[in-house]
């Protein structure tokens, strides 16, 4: 045994674990406190995602992403699927990714990389920082009285009267480049700061100018912390409700007509969120079998994006 | 080893047999070590006769209102090294930045007095033409997250192609490559990369990642090329192989080295710059400086007396 010529290792000291007894009484109670509401953390987390899954699998059949909802249904074995609010989840968050992204790219370039004159940098910081506040509804209502002007007029469909109807995935879709914008300018702007000054040295050091630099070297860089970014923006896109319900507002797609794509992106329709709250046992759609598989394919979505920025941010670690 | 006098210069470490050996019929004082050369050889080119690049004439740098660099007036040569040597703060890293003006990149940087490359006034050259003649490499090896070939390809673009996207990705790299190649090979890389231009830059060591920045460097095919401590992040082997490739670049190009290590700009200088608290103490060839300072203060930081 060549094993046995070798001297055995020394024994490994290790420190014992500081004991709580000698702590003064409300200390320990805090102690056990933050022990406490962590784990109860982990007890509501748990609790949410079985409950959605036990739920929400009983409900879920495969017809219901292949259906459209029907309306004014009293059986709820009639009331159909979930195909509309599903199409109308997607064609939202990629008309705000869609505007948001290169936007929030923009700004944060501008504010990281010129930032000149100083004044105008802090203004813009504060307005991000405002806007992030905002909440939704609050940037629905304002959308809906913006976009119902007949300035807007080619962006949603009119009513029966004549007037602009304010209400489209376009209009859906920019104000939830607006809710998404903040988290797309903070990633993007973090990645940018956390860039040593030295890769920026070296591009200038090679005659670029700080353009090329930013093009060439800085956004090839922080691709992973615009991606997060992105994906963050997209959770908030999917998660959202209220701008759908005022700027949205219909169970299914509803075209304006004309040119097939454009008449869906001028219409209205819904989103998973949407569908949610009319299904929901105190909805008015009387199907709360259908928002409980709703709510559980939307909580998998959020939850594979929340795993995507994780493994995004990640990548940027390393 | 300070009694050896330059241009005498001794490397006493192994080769590295990964060095790019001199391709055939390529007899230009630019090429690269040969590998098979004996261990502890001595060095010395046959030199071309130096020729002035930059002058600095009363130079003196500012940040703010508060003078780093007073009055200082330097040549600059082709085929010699110069060699920067000083205590920290004494502005020599600062005196090696204004010469390719990324002092201005600090804000509140000034400057007094004339620096001109080949007889004109910085100043008066656009800034990033400039810094395409007077490249520079850093103290920390600072590849691009890229490539390899993007790494050195990066610097041979232009700033502004006009021909459409999809046409221009063809064209590039057929047309950069030789050139890159190139570069690479001056910066004695190429016989270790050559198999595979598309690894990313960051799967290098530092050595090779500082070779890189000096082919990245040289790619423009520069008049001056500065160096800010370059090995100050590698290890005695790596360094080894950059003081060489020094040497035999200062045929092509000149050359500025700011160091902390004595014993390098011994190994690899022709002239050197001794400055302390901003100011140029004494200037004058290598084997003078270390070998009968004239002034009492190199011969104290020589000596080792402060620094």
């Amino acid at each position: 045994m060549s094993a046995s010529a070798q001297p055995a290792p020394p024994a490994i000291v290790r420190p014992r674990r500081e004991s709580t007894a000698s702590w003064p009484l409300i200390d320990r109670l805090a102690y056990g406190l933050c022990w406490a509401v962590g784990i109860g953390l982990c007890v509501v987390a748990v609790g949410i995602v079985v409950f959605m899954f036990i739920k929400g699998i009983s409900a879920l059949r495969l017809s219901l992403f292949v259906e459209s909802p029907s309306q004014g249904v009293l059986r709820e074995k009639h009331s159909g699927g979930f195909l509309d609010p599903l199409i109308g989840t997607f064609i939202v968050t990629a008309i705000g990714i869609a505007i948001a992204l290169p936007a929030g790219v923009g700004i944060a370039v501008w504010l990281v990389e010129y930032g000149r004159p100083r004044w105008l940098m802090r203004t813009v910081e504060s307005a991000i920082e405002m806007i992030a506040g905002i909440p939704s509804i609050v940037l629905a209502l304002f959308g809906l009285l913006l976009f119902a002007r007949p300035l807007f007029a080619l962006l949603s469909g009119s009513t029966s009267t004549g007037g602009v109807l304010g209400q489209s995935f376009f209009n859906a879709g920019i104000v939830m480049a607006v809710l998404a914008l903040p988290l797309i300018v903070g990633a993007t702007r973090e990645a940018l700061l956390q860039l040593p000054a030295r890769t920026r040295e070296a591009s200038f050091a090679l005659g670029k100018t700080r353009a090329t630099t930013t093009r060439r070297v800085l956004l090839p860089s922080i691709r992973p912390g615009i991606a997060s970014g992105t994906v963050l923006g997209m959770g908030r896109i999917i998660g959202d409700t209220a701008i759908i319900l005022i700027l949205l507002g219909t169970l299914k797609l509803e075209g304006t007509g004309g040119a097939p794509l454009l008449s869906t992106l001028r219409g209205t329709g819904s989103t998973l969120t949407y569908y949610i709250y009319y299904y929901a046992p105190t909805g008015d759609g009387n199907s709360p079998q259908k928002a409980y598989a709703a709510g559980f394919v939307l909580l998998m979505m959020v939850l594979a994006l929340n795993a995507l920025v994780t493994r995004l941010s990640r990548g940027r670690a390393a | 080893m300070s009694t050896l006098p330059p241009p005498v210069r001794r490397i006493a470490v192994n080769r590295q047999p990964h060095v790019a050996a001199p391709s055939a019929g390529n007899g230009s004082p630019t090429a690269a070590p040969s590998p098979t050369a004996p261990r502890g050889r001595i060095v010395e080119p046959t030199l071309t006769p130096a020729i002035e690049r930059m002058r600095l004439e009363s130079v003196s740098l500012a940040y703010g209102d508060r003078w780093v660099v007073r009055d200082v007036s330097l040549p600059v040569r082709r085929g010699e090294v110069l060699a920067l040597i000083g205590a920290s703060g004494s502005g020599k890293t600062t005196l090696l930045r204004s010469l390719n003006r990324l002092t201005e990149i600090t804000a509140g940087a000034g400057r007094a007095g004339r620096i001109t490359l080949d007889g004109e006034e910085i100043h008066e050259i656009e800034v990033n033409a400039l810094r395409r003649r007077v490249t520079m490499v850093f103290q920390q090896p600072n590849p691009f997250p890229m490539s390899i070939f993007e790494n050195v390809a990066y610097a041979l673009r232009e700033q502004i192609d006009t021909r459409p996207l999809r046409r221009r990705r063809r064209a590039r790299k057929g047309r950069l490559e030789p050139a890159v190649r190139e570069a690479l090979r001056r910066a004695g890389l190429h016989e270790e990369v050559a198999d595979d231009l598309d690894r990313p830059a960051l799967s290098l060591s530092g050595g090779q990642q500082q070779r890189l920045c000096i082919a990245r460097a040289l790619a423009a095919d520069p008049e001056v090329l500065l160096l800010d401590e370059p090995c100050s992040a590698l290890d005695p082997i790596s360094t080894a192989v950059i003081e060489e490739l020094i040497v035999h670049l200062r045929e092509s190009v000149a050359i500025v080295i700011v160091t902390h290590n004595l014993q390098q700009a011994q190994r690899v200088a022709d002239h050197v710059a001794f400055m302390h608290l901003g100011e140029l103490v004494e200037y004058g060839p290598a084997e003078q400086v270390f070998g009968e300072p004239r002034q009492q203060r190199t011969r104290d930081y020589i000596g080792g007396a402060f620094g």
